[in-house]
């Protein structure tokens, strides 16, 4: 599918999705109660097939917190992007996709190590790199005047 | 009887076989420190320690067309108790801290650190803005040489390799002790 018909297709899963096309692959925001819908959708159905999850990152935009997702078809080719945001910074949790990609496992396990960001359903979300009283350094408003030297 | 080119003359002077049963010969005088240093001096071992793009060089420093063996520190060892110098190669991380420090104690006396590259000698790349970052090795173990350069080149090891040379020329064995005491931990 091209990402005109990709875009189609996802208003097809759900019609209220905030879809943007334009750039290198379309970019659709999820509500973080529909994401696992969504991916499990993305994955499953016969003509999107996103098998592979290419990349997955957690981004800190200052007020909130959020993941993308970066999905492609090894069948079809196509490309497609999920991002999902939460405004809780104390406690960000969204629901973990590793039964659908298995490589999300130790994906989410290195952004729960750097930012904090929680995932229900993952089975060994523990620290990865740091240890556990470590802080979530790639948090925006981390701080830590002991290590990091600043000019 | 004679060789081509070889004159006849020469295979009756053998005088000098017979003068190592002089007696007196086969003597020379040194001082001890002189005789050990030559000879550690002239067989380096390396450890087998890469964290990174510094250990590319360093590999390229051994392999043939740079030739590290020329200097006596051909064998790279995969045990820190059969080397007698760590080169740094990399940046080192807090958790690689301990592993690093490990790897030191575990070699054998006499031993050198050659800090290559600016991530082992100051944090390089990663001083600034960095939460995990050790900055300089030397805030971990002693370091004999600094090797600066991003990476450096395989000269500039090369360089380094041989000021530890004469570094380890310098010594003596009465003041080896000194090196260890400013990261001994009391």
């Amino acid at each position: 599918m091209d990402n005109i018909q990709l875009e189609q297709f996802i208003k097809s899963l759900d019609n209220d999705l905030d879809i943007k096309l334009g750039k290198q692959f379309p970019e659709v925001t999820v509500p973080a109660s529909k994401l696992y819908y969504i991916a499990r959708q993305l994955r499953e159905r016969e003509e999107a097939l996103f098998d592979f999850l290419f990349c997955l990152t957690g981004v800190d935009y200052g007020s909130e917190l959020g993941v993308t997702y970066h999905l492609r078809s090894t069948r079809y080719g196509h490309s497609v992007v999920l991002k999902v945001r939460t405004t809780d910074r104390e406690n960000p949790e969204f629901q973990s996709v590793t039964n659908i990609w298995k490589t999300a496992e130790f994906h989410e396990r290195e952004v729960f190590d750097l930012l904090g960001i929680k995932f229900t359903g993952h089975p060994d979300l523990r620290r990865l790199f740091l240890e556990s009283s470590f802080g979530f350094p790639l948090r925006k408003d981390y701080s830590d005047d002991v290590n990091v030297v600043t000019r | 009887m004679g060789i081509k080119g070889i004159s006849e003359e020469e295979f009756k002077d053998n005088e000098s076989l017979e003068l190592l049963k002089e007696p007196g010969s086969g003597i020379f005088l040194t001082k001890i420190d002189d005789v050990i240093n030559w000879g550690r001096k002239n067989s380096l071992w390396p450890l087998t320690f890469a964290t990174s793009c510094c250990g590319i060089e360093m590999m390229a420093t051994g392999a043939p067309r740079h030739d590290f063996a020329r200097f006596g520190m051909e064998v790279y060892r995969a045990s820190p108790r059969q080397a007698d110098v760590i080169v740094v190669a990399g940046t080192i991380v807090n958790k690689m801290a301990p592993v690093l420090k490990r790897l030191y104690d575990q070699m054998s006396e006499p031993k050198y650190v050659v800090a290559m590259g600016a991530c082992a000698i100051s944090g390089g790349p990663f001083f600034l803005n960095s939460y995990y970052t050790v900055k300089g090795v030397d805030h971990v173990i002693p370091v004999d040489v600094y090797v600066p350069g991003c990476p450096p080149r395989p000269e500039a090891l090369l360089y380094g390799m041989l000021q530890l040379q004469r570094r380890i020329k310098a010594e003596s064995i009465l003041s080896r002790k000194k090196r260890n005491e400013s990261h001994d931990v009391k």
